[in-house]
C-alpha cells in the first residue's frame, strides 16, 4: 500500500467538514431516492474506516435515531397533520374541537399524499442526524479537541468530559438498576426509573470531583498566561465569526431563502474564525502531541463533502429559471420520485472518501476484554 | 527531598454545630531522594490526605486549613497549586480510571506534557520511552476502557511519569488488582526506584504484596505518624502481614520482612513442625444441597465468558472463587442470582432458577454483596435505609438494624450511608442482604479496601454464617482471605473451571495463589499464622506432661 493510504488517523475536522456538507445538501431536498443515497454514502464510508474504538460503534445507534425521527414524523401527521391530497387512506376517529381552535385537528381521514410528505420530510431530518453521526464514529470529539485553538481549549475540554460522562451514566444507569433486584423490588417500571436518580448523580459527582483532582494535578490550566486583554478580543472575534457561520449556515439550511445569501456571511465568517484561531495560537503555550496533519487525503475528504454540497446548491440554483429541477428536488406526492443524472454524480462523490481516506490505525487486542472489563467496572 | 514541618490540617467545618478533627496532627517527617516509602494505616487514618498533601491537592482543591509547612523540593505547597507540580510530583489517584482524561494510551501517557508545553519531539521521545519502560508498548494505539485494570494502572503511572517527576505518589496501586497484576504494576514501581531514583510515596493495605519493597514505613495512627526502617516498625505494629506474624510467633529476630529471607530462617520451624497437620475446619458432609450448576455457557454477543460450568454447592461451605481479572468471577456470581440468563445450562437454587421468579422471591433463596457496596444504597441515612431493608425482606421491623448493632456497633443511625468507610459500607451491605435470610450468599471482592482488622471481623461474620447453615461463595484476589476462610477454592481460567478442591490442595501448590505461610513452610502444607500457632501449642501440650 502506497504512503498515501497507510494506516493513520484522518484529521477529525475533514470528516466533519465532508459530513457537515452532506447534512447541508440533506436539508435542500426531500426526494427520498436523493436522501437514500446520502445515507448510503454515509453508510458506506463508515463500514470502511470507522475505528475499532468504543465511538465507533456509535453509529448504529444514529441509524436507529433516524428510524425513530421517522416513525415521530408520521405518527404525528397521522394524529395531528392536516388532511390534504385525494387518495384517501383510512378514516380514524376524530375529534372536533371547537371553532376557536380550527387550525388543530386530532384523528380524522388520513390522506396518501400527506402520509407520504410526512415520511419523505422524516426522512430528510433523519438523514441529517445519519450524517452527523457517521462524522461522530469516523472521528472521536476528543480528537477534535486537538485541533481546537488554545483561546477556546479550556471551554473544548468541559465539552467533550460531558460528552463522554453520558455512556458512563447510561451503564451506572443499569448496574443500580440490577442492584434494586437484589434487594428485592421490580427492577422495571417507572418507580424503579426514578429511583435511580441519586445514586446515579452521586456517582457521577464523585467522578468528576475525582477528574477535576486528576486533572489539576496533571498541569491543567497551568500556562495559561495570555493577557486578559488579547483573550477577550479573540473570544469577541470568535463569537463575531460564529454568528456569521450560524447566519450563513441558516441561509444554506432553510430552503426558502436564496442559496446565495448563506455563502458570503459564512465565507466572511470563516476567515474571521481563522484569524482568531491564528492570532490565539501566535503566543500558544500548550502543545499538542503527534497533532492531526493536514494532507492531500484530508483535501480530499473535505473536498468531496463541499463538492456534493456544491452540486445540490446548483441544482437548487436551477429551479428558478427550469422548474424540472423543482420536481427532482421535491417529487410530486402522486407520482413516483425520478432520480436525476447530477443526483448519482455527487453520490458518486460523495462516497470517494471511502477510498481516499487512508484506514484508522488497527487497534491491537480483542472486543471481547473489553466487554468484560465492562461488565466487571 | 520531602520535608514536612509540623503540618496539622483540618477539613472545612461540614455542620455548624461541630468542630472537625484534625485529619492530620503535628506531622514532622522528611522523605529523602530515591526512597520507596510505605504508607500504612487503617481505613479513615488519613492516608489519603497525606497523600494528597504531597502534591498541594490538600488543600488547595479540598479546601480547608493547613497549619505548618510542607516543601517539596525547596517549593512550598503554600506557593505553588497542585497544576505549578506537576513536574516536580506525579500523583496516581486510587481508580485510574476516573482519572483519565483522554480516551487512547498514548493520547493520555503525552496528556501532562502537553499542559506543560514540552516541545513535540521531547514529548514523542518520551512517550515511546514511557511505552518501553512500562511495558505498554503493544497498548498504544488501546482505548483506555478496554484495557484490564492492571494495564490501566500501569497508564496511569505512565500518564503521570513522562512530566518527568522526581517524585511520584500512589494511592492503593494494587488494591484492586489480582495477583499477577499486581506483581507487574510493582515490578514497575521497583524499577522507577532503582533505575530512575524516582522517589516513591506509596500507600496500600496489602501489605503482604509491598513491604518488601520499602525503604521506610509511615505508620499512620489518628493522624499521627511513626516512621522507620520496615523491620523496627513491624515489630509492634498491629497491621503486618503473615509474615510477620509468622516471625512474631517463632520468635525470629531480627524479624524477616521478604519471604526469601524468612524461607532461610524458617528451617528450625519447619523440622519441629514435620508430622504435624494442620487443623482444617471441616464441613460436615451431609450438609443440604443449595445450588446446583450444570453445563452452564453465558456469554455476551459473540463472547462467551463462562463455558461447560458444573457446581454444587452444600450449606457450611465457604467457595473462594478465583482467577485474573477478567477471568469471569463476576459473571458466574451474577448468573448464580439471575442477573444473566445462560445460553444454555440449569442453575437451581434450591430447585428455583434465579433468572425466572420476582425479585421479592430471589432475595430469599440467593443474595449478593456487589463490589461497589454503596450500589445499594438509597436512603439518607442508616437508620432509614435499614428500615427500608426491613420492608424488602418481609421481615420484623427492626431486624437489620440490630444485625448491623451485632457486626459493627459503632456505626450511628443518622450517618449517611455514603459517608460510611469503606469497611462499614461493606457490613452494611451484607446486613440488608443477610436480613431477607438466603441460604445462598455471594461477595464480590469483600475485602477490596479493607484493612487487616476489618477484614478480620468480616472473615468472623463470614464464618459465623456459615455455621448457621449459609453458603457463602465469594470471588477475591485476596489469597490471605482464602487461606484464612475458604474451605474449598475454585479456579477460573480461560471461561473454564481449572481447579475446584479443599483450598490447601489447590492453593498450596500455586506460584500465583499461596499465602505467605505456604510459601515459607513450603512443602509442608500449612496455610495461615493460626494454623501454625495451634499445631505449635498442640506439641507444647504434648511436652509438658
Amino acid at each position: 500500500m502506497s504512503v498515501f493510504l497507510r494506516a493513520r488517523w484522518l484529521h477529525p475536522v475533514a470528516w466533519w467538514i465532508w459530513a457537515l456538507a452532506l447534512a447541508a445538501a440533506a436539508t435542500r431536498v426531500t426526494n427520498p431516492l436523493l436522501l437514500g443515497l446520502l445515507i448510503a454514502s454515509a453508510a458506506i464510508v463508515v463500514a470502511r474506516r470507522k475505528p475499532d474504538a468504543p465511538w465507533g460503534r456509535s453509529f448504529e445507534f444514529f441509524l436507529l435515531l433516524g428510524v425513530f425521527i421517522i416513525v415521530i414524523r408520521v405518527v404525528f401527521q397521522v394524529v395531528f397533520g392536516a388532511a390534504t391530497g385525494s387518495q384517501l387512506l383510512i378514516t380514524l376517529p376524530g375529534i372536533s374541537l371547537p371553532s376557536w381552535m380550527s387550525g388543530l385537528r386530532i384523528g380524522g381521514p388520513i390522506m396518501l399524499e400527506s402520509l407520504l410528505g410526512a415520511f419523505y420530510d422524516g426522512l430528510r431530518l433523519a438523514t441529517i442526524a445519519i450524517v452527523i453521526g457517521a462524522a461522530n464514529s469516523l472521528a472521536s470529539p476528543s480528537r477534535l479537541l486537538k485541533a481546537i485553538p488554545s483561546a477556546l481549549y479550556e471551554l473544548g475540554v468541559s465539552v467533550v468530559v460531558a460528552l463522554s460522562f453520558i455512556p458512563q451514566l447510561i451503564s451506572d444507569a443499569v448496574r443500580i438498576r440490577d442492584m434494586r433486584r437484589l434487594r428485592g423490588r421490580r427492577s422495571n417500571g417507572l418507580k424503579a426509573y426514578a429511583s435511580l436518580a441519586i445514586p446515579v448523580l452521586a456517582g457521577a459527582l464523585d467522578r468528576s470531583i475525582n477528574l477535576a483532582a486528576s486533572m489539576d494535578s496533571r498541569g491543567y490550566g497551568r500556562l495559561n498566561n495570555q493577557s486578559s486583554h488579547s483573550r477577550r478580543l479573540v473570544i469577541g472575534l470568535l463569537l463575531t465569526s460564529i454568528a456569521l457561520i450560524a447566519i450563513g449556515l441558516y441561509g444554506l439550511f432553510t430552503s426558502d431563502a436564496h442559496p446565495l445569501i448563506g455563502l458570503p456571511s459564512l465565507f466572511i465568517g470563516s476567515v474571521l474564525a481563522v484569524y482568531a484561531m491564528w492570532y490565539s495560537g501566535r503566543n500558544r503555550t500548550r502543545t499538542v502531541y503527534r497533532p492531526d496533519a493536514w494532507t492531500l487525503s484530508e483535501f480530499l475528504v473535505s473536498g468531496a463533502g463541499i463538492l456534493t454540497l456544491g452540486i445540490y446548491l446548483w441544482a437548487a440554483v436551477r429551479v428558478g429559471s427550469n422548474m424540472a429541477y423543482w420536481e427532482q428536488l421535491h417529487p410530486a406526492l402522486n407520482q413516483w420520485p425520478t432520480l436525476p443524472l447530477w443526483g448519482v454524480i455527487a453520490f458518486a462523490i460523495s462516497l470517494t472518501p471511502a477510498f481516499s481516506s487512508p484506514p484508522p490505525p488497527s487497534i491491537l487486542g480483542s472486543l471481547n476484554e473489553s466487554s468484560k472489563v465492562g461488565s466487571r467496572t | 527531598m520531602i520535608i514536612f514541618d509540623h503540618v496539622t490540617f483540618t477539613y472545612p467545618q461540614t455542620n455548624s454545630s461541630d468542630v472537625p478533627e484534625p485529619v492530620l496532627k503535628d506531622i514532622s517527617l522528611e522523605i529523602t531522594d530515591g526512597e520507596l516509602a510505605l504508607l500504612v494505616g487503617a481505613t479513615g487514618s488519613g492516608k489519603t490526605t497525606f497523600l494528597r498533601a504531597i502534591n498541594g491537592l490538600v488543600p488547595h482543591f479540598s479546601g480547608g486549613y493547613l497549619q505548618g509547612r510542607i516543601s517539596i523540593n525547596g517549593r512550598s505547597t503554600q506557593d505553588f497549586a497542585p497544576r505549578e507540580l506537576t513536574d516536580l510530583v506525579g500523583f496516581v489517584p486510587q481508580d485510574p480510571l476516573t482519572g483519565f482524561v483522554t480516551d487512547l494510551v498514548e493520547d493520555e501517557l503525552a496528556y501532562s506534557m502537553e499542559s506543560l508545553g514540552i516541545d513535540p519531539q521531547t514529548m514523542r521521545r518520551r512517550v515511546e520511552e514511557t511505552l518501553d519502560l512500562l511495558g505498554l508498548a503493544d497498548l498504544r494505539n488501546r482505548p483506555l476502557r478496554s484495557l484490564s485494570g492492571g494495564q490501566q494502572q500501569r497508564v496511569a503511572i505512565g500518564s503521570v511519569l513522562t512530566a518527568h517527576p522526581e517524585i511520584l505518589v500512589l494511592d492503593e496501586p494494587t488494591s484492586a488488582l489480582d495477583p499477577g497484576a499486581a506483581e507487574d504494576v510493582l515490578a514497575a514501581l521497583h524499577r522507577l526506584v532503582h533505575d530512575l531514583g524516582v522517589t516513591v510515596v506509596m500507600a496500600e493495605h496489602r501489605l503482604e504484596r509491598v513491604v518488601q519493597y520499602a525503604d521506610s514505613i509511615l505508620m499512620m495512627e489518628h493522624g499521627r505518624i511513626a516512621n522507620g526502617i520496615p523491620s523496627s516498625i513491624m515489630e509492634n505494629s498491629p497491621i503486618a502481614p503473615p509474615v510477620i506474624h509468622l516471625g512474631r510467633l517463632a520468635g525470629w529476630s531480627p524479624l524477616p520482612i521478604s519471604i526469601r529471607d524468612a524461607r532461610r530462617t524458617a528451617g528450625p520451624l519447619r523440622s519441629s513442625l514435620s508430622g504435624q497437620r494442620p487443623q482444617l475446619r471441616v464441613v460436615p458432609d451431609s450438609t443440604p444441597l443449595i445450588a446446583r450448576v450444570r453445563d452452564l455457557d453465558v456469554g455476551y454477543a459473540r463472547n462467551t465468558v463462562l463455558r461447560d460450568i458444573c457446581l454444587d454447592t452444600n450449606a457450611g461451605e465457604i467457595i473462594a472463587l478465583m482467577g485474573r481479572n477478567g477471568s469471569g468471577k463476576s459473571t458466574l456470581l451474577r448468573t448464580l442470582i439471575g442477573l444473566h440468563t445462560p445460553n444454555i445450562g440449569t442453575v437451581r437454587i434450591n430447585e428455583i432458577d434465579p433468572a425466572r421468579v420476582s425479585a421479592r422471591e430471589l432475595i430469599h433463596h440467593v443474595g449478593l454483596v456487589p463490589q461497589e457496596p454503596s450500589d445499594l444504597f438509597e436512603a439518607q441515612s442508616v437508620a432509614l435505609e435499614c428500615r427500608n431493608s426491613d420492608s424488602d425482606a418481609g421481615c420484623e421491623a427492626g431486624t437489620t438494624r440490630a444485625l448491623l448493632a451485632l457486626m459493627a456497633p459503632e456505626i450511628i443511625d443518622s450517618t449517611h450511608p455514603r459517608d460510611l468507610s469503606e469497611g462499614q459500607q461493606m457490613l452494611l451491605a451484607l446486613c440488608i442482604i443477610v436480613a431477607a435470610k438466603p441460604p445462598l450468599l455471594l461477595l464480590d471482592e469483600p475485602t477490596r479496601g479493607l484493612d487487616y482488622p476489618t477484614k478480620g471481623k468480616l472473615a468472623d461474620i463470614l464464618r459465623g454464617l456459615a455455621e448457621t447453615g449459609h453458603c457463602v461463595v465469594m470471588a477475591t484476589h485476596d489469597v490471605e482471605l482464602v487461606a484464612d476462610l475458604a474451605t474449598r477454592v475454585i479456579m477460573l481460567g480461560d471461561s473454564e473451571i481449572v481447579a475446584d478442591g479443599a483450598t490447601g490442595s489447590v492453593i498450596t501448590g500455586s506460584p500465583m495463589f499461596a499465602p505467605q505461610v505456604a510459601k515459607i513452610l513450603a512443602p509442608q502444607q500449612w496455610l495461615t499464622v493460626h494454623q501454625v500457632e495451634n499445631a505449635l501449642s498442640n506439641l507444647e501440650r504434648a511436652d509438658t506432661p
